[in-house]
């Protein structure tokens, strides 16, 4: 057995926290198997990549190509089965973020290998390989059993610490055949400076009773504060108050953070489903039966408009 | 020009989530069955609407279940498409649900293959990737935006923090993610039409699944919540860091 892991750049070529996460996820199954753990970069990365073997990686195969700037899910799937070959690795670990919900399952059928998309826990290999993921939204979990040679796991962004020691990883080019990209990525927005929502571990949510979209700003003060990303409720998305991307629930996003601030949402069974994993819910409501109380961990029920600058204030003042 | 929509079955979004025979099956008593809201309100919405600016197109249904299916599907072709497929067998793991997609697209010949970002209750993401790598064509995920020019579609998809906009020739493979569209209610004359379309139900192809699920678990109860007076954030603030030490 051996493990291999997807390390995803970002724009600024740094490594993403996420494929952080699955390098420390893939180091502790390979620890388990009493195997090795190399991992695999196709992005042009800025970053000390040998410097990764702190996570305890000994060999990275860097595809150093112009053509794998424009992410293509099927040119990238091509080069991944590639190395996945020539390596002999037969556990590919995935973060399960945009970029790994794209290649994956593209690597599964590849490959025949079965995939456990949304992974929380270490696999267990005592008796077959099992590993536990999240299944209807956050409602519940399920232990999926992976019966193919090959297994690939996408591990969802915030279940696994990061975690680093000492070590130096040995890179290796890796000379790989690259087809011709038919996706061909033209223009990328991403909102600088600002957390992404999946990765982040404070989220601050607003609802219906922030009244309207003008009104944010005393939500965006507290993110702003705790240097959490903005996520909002179904109803604020679709009446176009906030973006969609920020839309967290059953049909939204679903997220895992530390905290979750909810203010003016009422908790519908659906949004719970998309934030039900964070670690701590905080629900300020001025609504005393607002079924998102029974979600919480802590809650204050009054009117928004005075609690939330006041707790702003409050976080300030800590530092 | 051809869409093929794929459509899967779920249980409603309130639905309660509970499990029989030792943990190991979804408890379907009492439950409400709908179509995956991502099937519906993204991908076959935003296949209508095409239809709907390119009348000459032709769009088809298909999902891989049993017979206790054909009602939802009945529903789905009230909102819309011409005609739906149904492969007659239970639905086991994302790769035996896509080998049987690709099996329909194989010999449908579409230019188009819609899929919903993920199920709600399985929550793969996976069967669209895996119908595009089986039949070796252009994959985006989690698209927000769809546009046709011709034979090139222009595709926005979600990244971390932003969106990426893509071109890709046909015939493609995307996964459709909330912006796509909006929920459409069908109205009755759609209703009407539904019944006398075809529902074709073709037999599976022989396909093994690679995974399977050995066991279901409830997260554990939450403690109760700690209510904190309005006038007294100061001490929301000492239990989120003294306490829950998040922040």
């Amino acid at each position: 057995m051996s493990v291999l892991i997807f390390i995803d750049i970002a724009d600024d070529g740094t490594v993403k926290k996420s494929s952080l996460e699955a390098l420390t996820y893939g180091r502790d199954i390979a620890q388990q198997a009493g195997t090795a753990a190399g991992a695999v970069v196709l992005k042009p990365a800025k970053e000390d990549l040998a410097g990764l073997g702190k996570y305890g990686i000994s060999k990275i195969y860097q595809v150093a190509n112009d053509a794998l700037k424009n992410f293509d899910a099927q040119v990238y799937t091509h080069v991944l089965a590639q190395v996945v070959q020539s390596s002999g690795s037969d556990i590919i670990v995935f973060s399960n973020n945009a970029d790994g919900k794209a290649i994956a399952p593209r690597l599964s059928a590849r490959l025949k290998a079965g995939l456990v998309s949304g992974a929380l826990a270490l696999p267990e290999i005592s008796n077959g390989f099992v590993v536990k993921k999240s299944v209807f939204s956050g409602k519940a979990f399920a232990n999926i059993k992976v019966s193919s040679p090959i297994k690939i796991i996408a591990l969802n962004p915030n279940a696994y610490k990061t975690e680093a020691g000492d070590g130096t990883a040995q890179i290796e080019n890796f000379d790989a055949t690259i087809p011709e990209a038919k996706v061909k990525v033209i223009i990328v927005n991403r909102q600088s400076g600002e957390v992404p929502l999946a990765e982040a571990t404070t989220v601050v949510s607003g609802g219906r009773g922030l009244k309207g979209p003008e009104n944010w700003g005393i939500v965006e003060n507290l993110a702003k504060e705790l240097h959490a990303a903005l996520a909002c409720s179904r109803p604020v998305a679709d009446a176009h108050w906030r973006p969609h991307n920020e839309h967290v629930g059953q049909t939204g996003g679903a997220i895992a953070p530390n905290l979750y601030i909810a203010i003016g949402i009422s908790g519908a069974i659906q949004h719970l489903a998309g934030v039900n994993r964070s670690k701590t819910i905080v629900v300020i409501n001025k609504d005393p039966e607002a079924p998102f109380f029974k979600a919480a961990d802590y809650g204050i029920v009054g009117d928004l408009f005075e609690v939330v600058p006041k707790l702003t204030e409050a976080i300030k003042q800590l530092k | 020009m051809k869409i093929l929509v794929c459509i899967s079955k779920t249980p409603d979004t309130t639905a309660k989530i509970a499990f029989t025979d030792n943990n190991t099956k979804f408890d379907v008593n009492g439950v409400q069955w709908i179509i995956n809201p991502n099937d519906e309100y993204y991908a076959l919405v935003r296949a209508v609407e095409l239809k709907e600016a390119n009348p000459d197109m032709v769009i088809h249904l298909v999902t891989v279940g049993a017979a206790d299916a054909d009602a939802l599907i009945r529903k789905a072709l009230a909102i819309g498409g011409d005609e739906a497929i149904r492969v007659n067998t239970e639905s086991e793991d994302s790769f035996s649900i896509a080998s049987q997609i690709a099996a329909v697209a194989r010999e449908g010949v579409y230019d188009i293959i819609f899929t919903g970002k993920e199920t709600i209750d399985y929550n793969g993401s996976s069967v669209g990737g895996m119908v595009a790598e089986l039949l070796d064509l252009p994959y985006v995920s989690l698209a927000t935006k769809f546009d046709l020019n011709g034979n090139t579609a222009t595709v926005s998809r979600e990244i971390e923090g932003g969106e990426e906009v893509c071109e890709t020739g046909l015939p493609v493979v995307v996964s459709c993610n909330k912006g796509m569209a909006e929920q459409r209610i069908p109205n009755m004359r759609g209703i009407m039409a539904a019944r006398t379309k075809p529902l074709k139900v073709v037999e599976p192809v022989a396909t093994d699944a690679l995974t399977s699920i050995a066991e279901f678990s409830l997260p554990p109860a939450k403690a109760g919540v700690k209510l904190i007076d309005a006038d007294n954030v100061a001490e929301l603030v000492r239990l989120l860091r003294e306490e829950a030490k998040v922040i």
